[in-house]
């Protein structure tokens, strides 16, 4: 019985992994901008390697009876290297210049970086309108 | 049961194949080079998934070690190349650039 209840767990695991691989390949072949393609990657290859990381974890665990750290350890760096590489990837494309998809809606970052330059200038507008 | 989780292991080994043949695809035709370094960048994190896939496979522990060394390699060439396309240079003294 124990049998059962690991083997499919086990077996969860690495197909669930296999499958978000599988839906971050799809959106980084698919997606039309390098944004898109950076969420798709960013996220459901790293949620799919840490699955794949525990489905291993639990096969030595169950198969070989021999409990590794490592593979948390790697669960630990991922989860901790994968948004940070993807906001410098970012970062480093906006400041490119790449322009995003031609039907994306809203652009804060640029309307950000916009506006603080712009926030200056508008008080010595009102001086000059008041001495006027 | 163990040939079941031979053939589980075997599908998931095709199926991530499969996904870096499709990276590999995007880090060829990307049209900019950031393009390229996210397909790179995937590809690495989906290369540790296929480490413990083949570890699996041969029953061995001994290459667990690898999936560290690959997940540290591949976030210093990211964040390598992210800083060498934003500016020019890895290391960079002047912290003041943006202003």
């Amino acid at each position: 019985m124990i049998d059962i209840i690991m083997t499919s767990i086990i077996t969860f695991f690495i197909l669930a992994g296999a499958f978000l691989a599988a839906v971050s390949a799809i959106g980084v072949i698919r997606l039309p901008d390098v944004y898109t393609r950076l969420h798709a990657s960013s996220k459901s290859s790293t949620l799919g390697v840490m699955m794949m990381m525990l489905g291993a974890f639990l096969y030595f665990w169950f198969v070989d009876g021999y409990v590794d750290s490592k593979l948390f350890l790697a669960v630990l760096f991922i989860f901790i290297t994968a948004p940070v590489s993807a906001h410098m990837l970012s970062r480093s494309a906006f400041h490119s210049n790449i322009s995003p998809y031609r039907m994306t809606v809203i652009n804060e970052l640029a309307r950000d970086e916009e506006g603080a330059i712009e926030l200056p200038n508008e008080p010595e507008e009102h001086e000059h309108k008041e001495d006027e | 049961m163990n040939t079941f989780l031979d053939v589980i292991i075997i599908v998931s080994i095709i199926i991530l194949a499969l996904s870096m043949i499709g990276m590999v695809y995007r880090m060829v035709k990307g049209p900019t080079l950031h393009d390229k370094v996210v397909a790179l960048d995937a590809f690495g994190v989906l290369l540790m998934a296929m480490i413990a896939l083949i570890a699996m496979r041969l029953d061995t522990t001994y290459l667990l070690v690898v999936i560290l060394l690959i997940g540290i390699l591949a976030f210093i060439s990211t964040i390598a190349f992210a800083k060498f396309l934003e500016r020019g240079v890895i290391i960079d003294n002047d912290r003041h650039y943006n202003d």
